[in-house]
C-alpha cells in the first residue's frame, strides 16, 4: 500500500497563504552559499580552487591563443623556437597548419586527400545511425555491409575511375577508424558465439572458451600485436603473406572479441531465467530460441556497456602505434621527426587528443544517456 | 486487511499527566527550497501517549517525524523532546537520539551485519554494553518479536514483515522512551502487515510513548489516543479517533477518508 | 518435508537413462558437436605448428629456452637488483619484471590514493570541486592512454637541462634528465627502523584486537591511540637512535654536465608513472564514487538514528558495504594498471615487454619471447584473479 494521494482542488478548502522560507534560501545568492559557501572550510576550497583556476586559465590561454603563431613559411620555425624559450611562452601551432593533413591522412596521395576524407565522414555517419534508436533493425547490417564496402572502394580504388592506392600508403585517421570499426563489426559476432559458448551444456565448449576469455584477457593488448607481428608470418605456410595491418587487424578483432564476450555473457546472466524457460516450453530449438527470445533481449541490456567497451577499444587501436602501423597516433608522431618541427609534440599531441577526445566523448554522453533512458523504461 | 483489529476493544490508555510532556513542537516551521513543507506545526505528546499521524502523500507527516530525531532540520520554531530542546548541540542530539526509536518504511537493516549484530551495534557501540549483555538484551527482544530463531541470519534471508520486526527489536534494544514509526507497513505485503501490526499493539500495551505515521485506520482505533490529519504541512484536525472518524469537521479530512475507505 | 529413510518409497534412486545411438537422443548430439568442434580446433593448432616447425627449419632458428644463460649484451638504465650487460638474458628479463613489478606497485598506491580523493570531490557539496573532478574524469577517460604518456614523455624532455635545472625546492632538481631527490644516505639503522616500524604496525593491529575484546567484554571503550603512537613512531625513534641516530643525507649537486648523489627517477620512470595513474586515477574515482553512492541513504539515517556517531557509521556500516561494491571492479583496475604498464616500450622504460622485446629481436627466439610476456602477465593475472574470487566468496551477502 502506497501514500494516498489526495485530489487538493475540492471547495471550500482554503489555500493556505504562501509564505517565504526564512533569509535567503532560495536564489542565485542562496545557490552560491549553498553550493560554494556553505561553511568556512567550503570557502576556502572555493576561493583555492577559484584562485588556481584563474592563474592557469590565464596562463593557458596566454599559451594556446594569445602568443601562439599561426602559421610560418617553408618550414622557418625560428620564430616558434624563440616563442618556446622566451619570457611569454606561446603554442606554435603552424605545426598544426603544415602537417594537418599528414597527420589525418598519412602518406596518402595529396590530390586523392578527398577519399579518405569521405571515408572518415561515413565512418562517422555509420556510428551515428547506428545510435539512433529507430534504425535498431536487421536493415542495419545491411547498411554495415554497404558502407564498409564503399569505404573499401573508397580507399583502394582502381575502379570507378579512381586510381589505385596501395595498403602501405594509406594512414591517419582512416586508419585509426578501420581498425575499431572492421574490429567491432567482426569481433561482435565472435563474441556472441563466445558467450553462448561460455553458458553452453557441453563441458568441452565451455572449456574451450573459458580458456580463450581468461588468455586474452590476462595479457596486454601489446603482447598481442607483437604476436601478430612476429609470430602470426611463422604460423602461415611459406609463400602466403598478409599484409601488417590485417595482422593487427586479426589481434585487434581476437582482443575485443574476448571483451565483448564478458560483457554479452553478463546480459545473458542477467536476463530472467523464465524468459529461457519460456522459450523451451514454446517448442523452439536451440537457435531459433536463442537467436529470437534471448539474444535481442539480453543484447539490449547490454548496449550501455558495449559502448563503454567500445570506447576502451578505440582508443586501444592507438597501441598500433608499436609496431609501426600508420594510424593517427602514428602520424602525428612521425610528422614532428622531421629536424625543422622537432619540439613540437605537446601541440601534435593536443591536436590528436582532441580528435580522439570528440569521438571518445560523443560516446560515452550516448551510452550514458541510453542507460539512463533504459533504466527509466525498466522501472515502469 | 486488518479487521481483525478493528473488532478489538481499544486498549487502556495510559498517558501520564503528571510527566512534562515527551514531545513539544511549537510553531514549527520547514522549507525545501521554496516549498514550504511544514507551516506553523505546533503538537504536545504527553508521556504514555500514543498518536497517530495520517494524511494523504506530501502532506509532510513524514518530515515532521523525521525533525523530531533531527534526521530533518527545522528552520523556525521550537522542538523540545525529554526536556531537551533540539539545536545545533552536538551533545543534545546524541542525548535525544538516545532516547528516541525510529522504524522505517524501507527497514533499513544493515544488509552486511547478522540479525543479532544488527541488534547489538548501538547497544555496545553507544550504551557501552559487554557484548554478553547486549546479546542476551537482543534475544530478549527478538523473542518479544517472535523472532529468536531467525538471530543468526541476515536480514537478505528474511521476510518483509520479519525485517521490520527486527528493526522494531533493534530500535527497542537502546530502551529508548519515544518511538518514532514512520509508515512501518506501507512496504508490506497485505499477509504481513498484521504481524508487525501485532508487534506494535503489543508496544502500546506496554505504555511506550509513540508517534506512529500511518494508514491504518483499525490499528488508530484500537491504539491511538489521538489521531492527528496534516495536508500540506499543515495539522489540519486532531482528536480522538472515534470522534474523529466518525464526525470528521473539515472536507479535506472527509475527502480523505473516503478515498481511504474506497482504496480498501 | 523430511521423510522417514525407512519408507522404502524413498530408498529407490532414479533410473539410469539408456543412450540410444541415434541423432534424436539429445546427449548423442552434444557428444558429436563436442567432437567436432574440439577436432576442428585441434586440427587448426596442428596445422599452425607444422607450418612454424617448417618456417622455423627453413630460416634456422633452433627452438628452445637455451638462449636464456647465454650473454645478454644489452645496456639496462634501470635497475633493482646487480646487473651488467655481460649478464644472461635471463638476468635481463628478471631485471625486466622486476622493473614492471616497480612501476605498477607505485603506480597502484598512486593511483589509488588520487582516484579516491577525485571520487570523493566529485561528491562533494562544493559545486566548483565537484565540476572540477568531473571534468578531469572525462578528460583523462576520453583519451588513449598510449597518447597521455609520450605527451607526458614530451613535456619531461623539453625541460632544461641539468646546468639549467628547475629547482623548485632546495636540493630538488627536475630537469631532461629526470627528477632528483635529496634521499638518506642509508644506513643500517635505517634498515633496522623501518623493520621496527613494520614490527609497529602489527604490534598495533593485535593492540587493537586485543582492546576490542576487552571493550567486548565489560563494555568499555579503550583509546587505541597513544599506543599506536607509540609503537608506529616512538619504537622506530628508538631503534634509529639505538643504531646511531644517523642523520646523514645525500644531496644530489651539479657536477659538470650532469648531477652527483641523491636519488634518481628516470624520465621514462617519470612520464610512465605520471601517466599510469592520473590515467588510472580516473577509473578508480568513478569506482569509488559508485561505492559509495551503492550504500543507500537509509543506511546513515539508520544508523544515525540509533545514536551512532559519524565516525563509527563510517566504520562499522558505510565502508563494510562500500568495499564489497569497490574492491571487485578496483581490482580489475589495478590489473589494467599493470597490463598498461607495457606501453612502457613506447617511451623507452624497459620493462619485461621491452627487453623480451630487445631479447626477441637480438635472438630471433620470436616464439619464446613472447611465450615469456604472456606467462608473466598470466602469472600475475591469474593471482589476483584467485585472490579475487577467495575474497568475493568471503564478502558476499547472504540473500536467500
Amino acid at each position: 500500500m502506497s501514500d494516498i494521494p489526495l485530489n487538493t482542488s475540492v471547495a471550500g478548502v482554503p489555500e493556505a497563504a504562501p509564505r517565504q522560507p526564512p533569509a535567503l534560501t532560495t536564489g542565485p545568492i542562496a545557490w552560491f552559499r549553498a553550493n560554494l559557501f556553505s561553511s568556512w572550510l567550503n570557502t576556502a576550497v572555493t576561493l583555492v580552487l577559484a584562485y588556481f583556476i584563474v592563474r592557469y586559465a590565464i596562463s593557458f590561454v596566454d599559451w594556446a591563443f594569445i602568443n601562439a603563431i599561426w602559421s610560418v613559411d617553408n618550414n622557418q620555425t625560428q620564430a616558434c623556437r624563440a616563442l618556446k624559450n622566451s619570457a611569454t611562452p606561446g603554442a606554435c601551432w603552424a605545426v598544426i597548419t603544415e602537417k594537418h593533413r599528414f597527420i589525418l591522412f598519412g602518406t596518402y596521395p595529396y590530390e586523392e586527400h578527398w577519399r579518405p576524407a569521405l571515408v572518415c565522414l561515413l565512418f562517422t555517419a555509420l556510428y551515428v545511425v547506428s545510435a539512433m534508436r529507430r534504425f535498431w533493425r536487421w536493415e542495419l547490417a545491411v547498411v554495415w555491409a554497404v558502407t564498409l564496402t564503399a569505404i573499401g572502394i573508397l580507399m583502394w580504388g582502381g575502379v570507378f575511375g579512381l586510381s589505385y592506392v596501395p595498403q602501405e600508403r594509406w594512414g591517419g585517421l582512416p586508419i585509426t577508424l578501420i581498425l575499431a570499426t572492421f574490429g567491432l563489426a567482426f569481433a561482435f559476432p565472435l563474441a556472441i558465439l563466445v558467450a553462448l559458448g561460455r553458458r553452453s551444456s557441453m563441458p568441452a565448449i565451455r572449456v574451450l572458451c573459458i580458456a580463450y576469455v581468461e588468455l586474452i584477457r590476462g595479457v596486454p593488448l601489446i603482447s598481442l600485436l607483437f604476436m601478430a607481428s612476429v609470430m602470426f608470418p611463422l604460423f602461415l605456410p611459406e609463400g602466403l603473406n598478409i599484409d601488417k595491418l590485417l595482422r593487427a587487424q586479426v589481434a585487434v578483432i581476437l582482443f575485443a572479441g574476448a571483451y565483448l564476450a564478458e560483457v554479452v555473457r553478463g546480459g545473458l546472466q542477467a536476463l530472467p531465467k523464465g524468459q529461457y524457460e519460456a522459450a523451451e516450453a514454446l517448442g523452439l530449438s536451440y537457435w531459433q530460441k536463442t537467436g529470437f527470445i534471448i539474444l535481442p533481449q539480453a543484447l539490449r541490456l547490454v548496449i550501455p556497456p558495449l559502448v563503454n567497451t567500445f570506447i576502451g577499444f578505440f582508443k586501444d587501436t592507438s597501441l598500433v602505434l608499436i609496431i609501426g602501423i600508420f594510424d593517427l597516433l602514428t602520424a602525428g608522431k612521425t610528422a614532428i621527426v622531421e629536424p625543422a618541427w622537432q619540439g613540437f609534440g605537446v601541440e601534435v599531441y593536443i591536436a590528436i587528443s582532441v580528435i580522439y577526445f570528440i569521438y571518445c566523448f560523443a560516446m560515452s554522453r550516448y551510452s550514458q544517456n541510453l542507460e539512463a533512458e533504459l533504466n527509466r523504461h525498466r522501472n515502469r | 486487511m486488518s479487521a481483525a483489529l478493528d473488532t478489538e476493544l481499544h486498549i487502556a490508555s495510559s498517558i501520564r499527566t503528571d510527566a512534562p510532556p515527551a514531545i513539544l513542537l511549537d510553531k514549527v516551521n520547514k522549507w525545501y527550497g521554496s516549498m514550504h513543507v511544514l507551516r506553523d506545526i505546533s503538537l504536545e505528546v504527553a508521556t504514555g501517549e500514543r498518536v497517530v499521524v495520517c494524511g494523504p502523500s506530501g502532506s509532510g507527516k513524514s518530515t515532521m517525524i523525521r525533525c523530531i530525531n533531527r534526521l530533518e532540520q527545522h528552520q523556525e520554531g521550537r522542538i523540545v523532546v525529554d526536556g531537551t530542546e533540539l539545536t545545533d548541540d552536538v551533545r543534545a542530539l546524541d542525548a535525544i537520539r538516545r532516547e528516541v526509536g525510529m522504524v522505517f518504511q524501507s527497514f533499513n537493516l544493515f544488509p552486511h551485519l547478522t540479525i543479532l549484530e544488527n541488534c547489538t551495534l548501538a547497544p555496545i557501540w553507544v550504551r557501552r554494553m559487554p557484548k554478553k549483555d547486549a546479546e542476551e538484551l537482543a534475544m530478549h527482544y527478538l523473542t518479544r518479536v517472535k523472532i529468536p530463531d531467525q538471530a543468526r541470519k541476515y536480514p537478505g534471508q528474511l521476510s518483509g514483515g520479519q525485517q521490520q520486526r527486527v528493526a522494531i527489536a533493534r530500535a527497542l534494544c537502546m530502551k529508548p522512551k519515544i518511538m518514532l514509526f514512520d509508515e512501518p507497513t506501507s512496504a508490506l505485503d497485505p499477509e504481513m502487515i498484521k504481524e508487525v501490526l501485532d508487534t506494535m499493539v503489543g508496544l502500546a500495551e506496554d505504555g511506550m510513548t509513540m508517534i506512529c505515521v500511518t494508514h491504518e485506520m483499525g490499528f488508530a482505533r484500537q491504539v491511538a489516543d489521538r489521531v492527528v490529519f496534516m495536508d500540506r504541512g499543515e495539522v489540519v484536525e486532531q482528536g480522538a479517533p472515534e470522534q474523529l472518524f466518525s464526525n470528521p469537521s473539515t472536507d479535506r479530512l472527509k475527502m480523505f477518508l473516503s478515498q481511504i475507505l474506497r482504496g480498501h | 518435508m523430511s521423510q522417514t529413510a525407512t519408507d522404502p518409497r524413498h530408498l529407490r534412486t532414479p533410473p539410469k537413462r539408456q543412450i540410444r545411438l541415434t541423432w534424436a537422443d539429445e546427449r548423442v548430439r552434444a557428444i558429436v558437436w563436442q567432437v567436432l568442434i574440439v577436432g576442428a580446433v585441434i586440427g587448426v593448432i596442428w596445422w599452425l605448428v607444422r607450418n612454424t616447425q617448417h618456417n622455423l627449419e627453413v630460416r634456422r632458428i633452433a627452438t628452445g629456452f637455451g638462449f636464456l644463460n647465454r650473454e645478454a649484451g644489452l645496456p639496462i638504465g634501470e635497475h633493482l637488483i646487480e646487473y651488467t650487460p655481460a649478464s644472461t638474458y635471463l638476468r635481463a628479463l628478471t631485471v625486466g619484471v622486476l622493473n614492471t613489478l616497480k612501476v605498477a606497485v607505485v603506480g597502484i598506491v598512486l593511483a589509488t590514493t588520487l582516484g579516491t580523493v577525485i571520487g570523493i570531490a566529485r561528491l562533494s557539496k562544493n559545486w566548483l570541486l565537484s565540476k572540477i573532478a568531473a571534468v578531469y574524469v572525462e578528460l583523462i577517460r576520453d583519451v588513449p592512454l598510449l597518447l597521455q604518456l609520450l605527451f607526458w614523455y614530451t613535456i619531461l624532455q623539453g625541460l632544461p637541462g641539468p646546468r639549467q635545472a628547475l629547482n623548485p625546492v632546495a636540493g630538488v632538481f627536475l630537469s631532461n634528465r629526470g627528477l632528483k631527490l635529496p634521499f638518506l644516505d642509508w644506513q643500517v639503522a635505517h634498515s633496522w627502523a623501518l623493520l621496527a616500524f613494520v614490527a609497529g604496525c602489527f604490534a598495533t593491529w593485535l593492540y587493537a584486537k586485543a582492546m576490542r575484546r576487552k571493550q567486548m567484554q565489560d563494555g568499555r571503550p579503550r583509546p587505541i591511540w597513544p599506543a599506536a603512537l607509540g609503537l608506529l613512531v616512538g619504537l622506530p625513534l628508538v631503534v634509529w637512535s639505538l643504531g646511531g641516530a644517523p642523520t646523514a643525507i645525500d644531496w644530489p649537486e651539479l657536477r659538470g654536465f650532469n648531477f652527483r648523489g641523491g636519488m634518481t627517477i628516470s624520465p621514462e620512470y617519470f612520464a610512465l608513472l605520471i601517466g599510469l595513474t592520473t590515467y588510472t586515477a580516473g577509473f578508480i574515482a568513478e569506482i569509488v564514487r559508485a561505492g559509495i553512492l551503492a550504500v543507500p541513504h537509509g543506511q546513515w539515517e539508520a544508523a544515525q538514528a540509533l545514536g551512532l556517531r559519524s565516525s563509527t557509521v563510517l566504520r562499522q556500516i558505510v565502508l563494510p558495504q562500500a568495499l564489497r561494491v569497490i574492491v571487485p571492479p578496483m581490482t580489475s583496475q589495478y590489473l589494467n594498471l599493470t597490463k598498461n604498464s607495457s606501453l612502457a616500450v613506447a617511451i623507452g622504460y624497459q620493462d619485461i615487454v621491452s627487453i623480451a622485446n630487445t631479447t626477441l629481436n637480438q635472438t630471433g627466439q620470436a616464439i619464446e619471447g613472447i611465450a615469456i610476456i604472456m606467462a608473466v602477465y598470466l602469472t600475475i593475472s591469474l593471482s589476483i584473479s584467485f585472490f579475487m574470487n577467495w575474497y568475493n566468496s568471503r564478502i558476499a551477502l547472504v540473500e536467500r
